[in-house]
């Protein structure tokens, strides 16, 4: 395998070195000559961090290949600096067996850009009725370690109750939707006087709020684990906050749109702001960034939801829910985060790395940079700044909130098991196995 | 005025000009042959994703009397249910040659998002849309309550410091809405009235007061208008009240109550009214009753609507 070295890569934690990578793992850190044969990468002015990992990605795939396939969402992630994507299984079949998930995964293995973990089902067909094949999809050979029904709630009590101690077993976690049904029936919009003003049924956070209050307790009686997806209000930062003090197992993610967009951006009713849970207020957009800043939330997880054109370009309560955000995420946190102050590099490291691979149990990724790592890394340009362009997106759709706003930085490089996934800010043409697509 | 969406983009100028061009409508319908030959050649599109009888023919009328070809699309339920889009219906009618589409919908902002869209070069024309607005319907309540207040001094007017309630399900109305913004450019003093369930929640920086007691709004208020919303009764069904009877003893314009307004007030409602519900016969067909001036005014509104949006005229 051939051996590449970054030269004058900026660390995290400040230091400033040649990192060798070597049959793909990180060789050597430190000062080279260079002379080794090695593919020189000059990495001067870029920051050099582990792969990113997302914990939230929907690929679609089986069942929405026309928006998008787990071979165009991995060069989506590698894009965006990731190389590893958890990916939900609210698919069509939906990944509640076994044989689902083997699938996604072997599709993931094929395409080869990033590591895919399938993440599993916590109801058969996402029903909230029945329990999935929980076991079987821990068993398997994806080795399921994440279970959601992300897009509908496991809002039945008991059942929620069932889940949270079943997992156990496996060591696993059960990622929650927040989003109680009866309060958000038909809701469009963050309940507000955007949503007043549009005539858009609003989507209360008290919704959103009043699970994650309920689940942290039920995480807390059956001390099982317990993460809370797309967390986008002020009242959950605060329940989060509680339930951590208590030592509550439980962790929390947001979406670069929630550290960055308001539901103001609605007012044209231009469907690219229509996501669930909705973009929010001000205020709520000040509580999550301090929630991240402070650790009550531990990570950034992107959601990202490729649709068709068609999906997208229609009257507002026609328009599906979601945004595409691998591409963006590394340059949203950089604009929302530490342009603000609020976390450093080592913390972007931390929310978009190091914890999601923990909390994910994503093996090989989340290794600080060291020698002996796997080499997963990305390097990023943080002194650029440019529009974010449709050339941005990697994958097979373009709903993004972003196209046309001025977002720093740029992934330059990403590097999955030992080779260059993107160089020079493009994707590189891997060779893929058979993708079915 | 290349489209009319909603009445909160309109600025105060705006707004009297379009009383004003609806002013000029209404006179020529005083004669004997109403038609003008204003809008030879045009075509326009009343495409009617919703039910909506009352509001189709008066734009229909409206298109008529200033010689526009008029063309009605109805289909119900929305574009999409049916497998066609919004994009491609309005496409067609682009390609018949449609110089203004008028669009009913039940979903709030399809008509902004068919002028924003690209799809079209028409006019839009919005004839309600979901809870969202329903500009003509508010310039024809203005116009209507102009000209009881005015009267043939209206021209240039606003409705500065005229007191109006506005009473009902504010939640699902796009009436409420228009009329609260047009209302207050125009120097209004609007007062929302209706159940905690039926009022938005996050309207604080609306320009309204809001009530929960009809009769304490009526008291302390004095209004010179009250303009009762039709009220669904199924959405008892949801919650949003405990029954009927409730609703109209509690919000509902009785004799009692209509007794109890200060004597020039008017009263106005939208249609069709649920009598006996919303508002009592009493009200309804008093003299104080602008309901059938409203439907009047309506066609001379669309007819301004139609006029300034088809000729790209000022405002």
């Amino acid at each position: 395998m051939t051996e590449y070295l970054l030269r004058a890569a900026q660390l995290t934690d400040g230091r400033r070195a040649d990192i060798v990578i070597k049959d793909g793992i990180i060789e050597s850190i430190g000062s080279e000559s260079g002379a080794s044969g090695a593919t020189v990468i000059d990495a001067d002015g870029l920051l050099a961090m582990p792969g990113l990992v997302d914990l939230h990605t929907h690929l679609r795939q089986p069942g929405g290949e026309g928006a998008e396939t787990v071979l165009s969402g991995s060069r989506a992630a590698a894009a965006g600096g990731y190389t590893a994507v958890n990916a939900m299984a609210n698919t069509s079949p939906v990944a509640d067996t076994a044989s689902v998930v083997e699938q996604v995964q072997a599709l993931g293995d094929a395409a080869g850009y990033v590591t895919v973990r399938p993440i599993g089902a916590v109801t058969k067909g996402l029903a909230g009725e029945h329990l999935a094949d929980i076991g079987g999809m821990a068993r398997s050979r994806a080795r399921v370690r994440v279970f959601s029904d992300d897009g509908l709630c496991v809002s039945d009590a008991l059942l929620m109750r069932r889940a949270l101690e079943y997992i156990k077993t496996f060591g696993g976690v059960l990622a929650q939707h927040a989003q109680e049904p009866r309060l958000t029936e038909g809701a469009q919009l963050n309940e507000g006087p955007m949503s007043a003003e549009l005539g858009l049924a609003g989507w209360p956070a008290v919704a959103e709020e009043a699970i994650i209050a309920r689940d942290v307790l039920l995480a807390q009686h059956t001390g099982a684990r317990l993460h809370i997806c797309h967390v986008s209000t002020a009242g959950s930062v605060e329940v989060l906050r509680w339930a951590k003090s208590r030592g509550i197992a439980v962790t929390a993610e947001v979406t670069p749109h929630h550290l960055l967009l308001t539901d103001r951006l609605a007012g044209g009713y231009d469907a690219r702001y229509k996501v669930n849970p909705p973009l929010r207020s001000d205020s709520d957009v000040e509580a999550v960034r301090a929630g991240l800043a402070d650790g009550t939330i531990d990570i950034v997880a992107t959601d990202h939801a490729p649709h068709s054109a068609d999906a997208k370009h229609c009257e507002w309560d026609a328009a599906a829910n979601g945004m595409v955000g691998l591409e963006s995420a590394l340059r949203v946190v950089h604009e929302a985060m530490v342009g603000t102050g609020l976390l450093d590099w080592a913390g972007v490291e931390r929310v978009m790395s190091v914890a999601p691979a923990r909390i994910g149990d994503v093996r090989g990724h989340g290794h600080p940079i060291a020698v002996g790592s796997p080499a997963e890394i990305v390097l990023y340009d943080p002194s650029s700044r440019a529009d974010f362009a449709v050339v941005d997106l990697a994958g097979k759709s373009t709903n993004s909130p972003y196209l046309g706003r001025s977002l720093p930085g740029s992934v330059l490089a990403t590097f999955h098991g030992g080779r260059p996934t993107v160089l020079d800010g493009a994707i590189v043409d891997l060779e893929t196995g058979p993708t079915n697509a | 005025m290349r489209h009319l969406l909603s009445t909160k983009t309109l600025s105060r100028d705006e707004a009297i000009q379009i009383l004003d061009v609806t002013e000029d409508m209404a006179a020529t319908q005083q004669r004997e042959v109403k038609k003008l030959p204003t809008l030879r050649g045009k075509t326009v599109v009343n495409l009617f994703f919703e039910d909506s009888t009352r509001t189709r023919i008066s734009f229909e009328a409206a298109a008529k009397r200033l010689s526009a070809d008029v063309i009605s699309f109805a289909t119900k339920g929305s574009s999409v249910s049916k497998g066609e889009s919004l994009q491609d219906t309005a496409q067609t009618l682009e390609a018949i040659g449609a110089d203004v589409i008028v669009l009913r919908h039940s979903m709030s902002g399809a008509p902004a998002v068919l002028a924003e869209s690209g799809w079209i070069s028409a006019s839009v024309l919005n004839a309600g849309d979901g809870t969202h607005e329903h500009p003509t319907q508010a310039l024809l309540d203005a116009f209507t309550l102009r000209r009881r207040i005015h009267g043939d001094a209206s021209r240039g007017r606003g409705l500065d410091g005229v007191r109006v309630l506005i009473v009902g399900d504010i939640l699902h109305s796009r009436v409420a809405r228009s009329n609260l913004w047009l209302l207050s450019v125009l120097g209004a003093e609007v007062t929302l009235v209706g159940p905690p369930t039926l009022i938005p929640f996050g309207i604080e920086a609306w320009p309204a007061t809001v009530s929960y007691d009809l009769d304490e709004a009526i008291a302390t208020v004095r209004p010179d208008a009250v303009m009762m919303l039709r009220v669904q009764r199924e959405r008892m069904n949801a919650a949003f009240f405990p029954s009927e009877r409730e609703y109209a003893g509690l919000w509902g314009l009785s004799a009692a109550r209509f007794a109890a307004l200060p004597e020039t007030a008017v009263v106005m409602h939208p249609g069709p009214m649920n009598r006996g519900f919303e508002i009592s016969s009493a009200a309804a067909d008093s003299s104080r009753s602008t309901v059938l001036e409203q439907v009047t005014a309506g066609v001379s509104t669309r007819m301004a609507a139609l006029y300034l949006t088809a000729t790209g005229g000022a405002a």
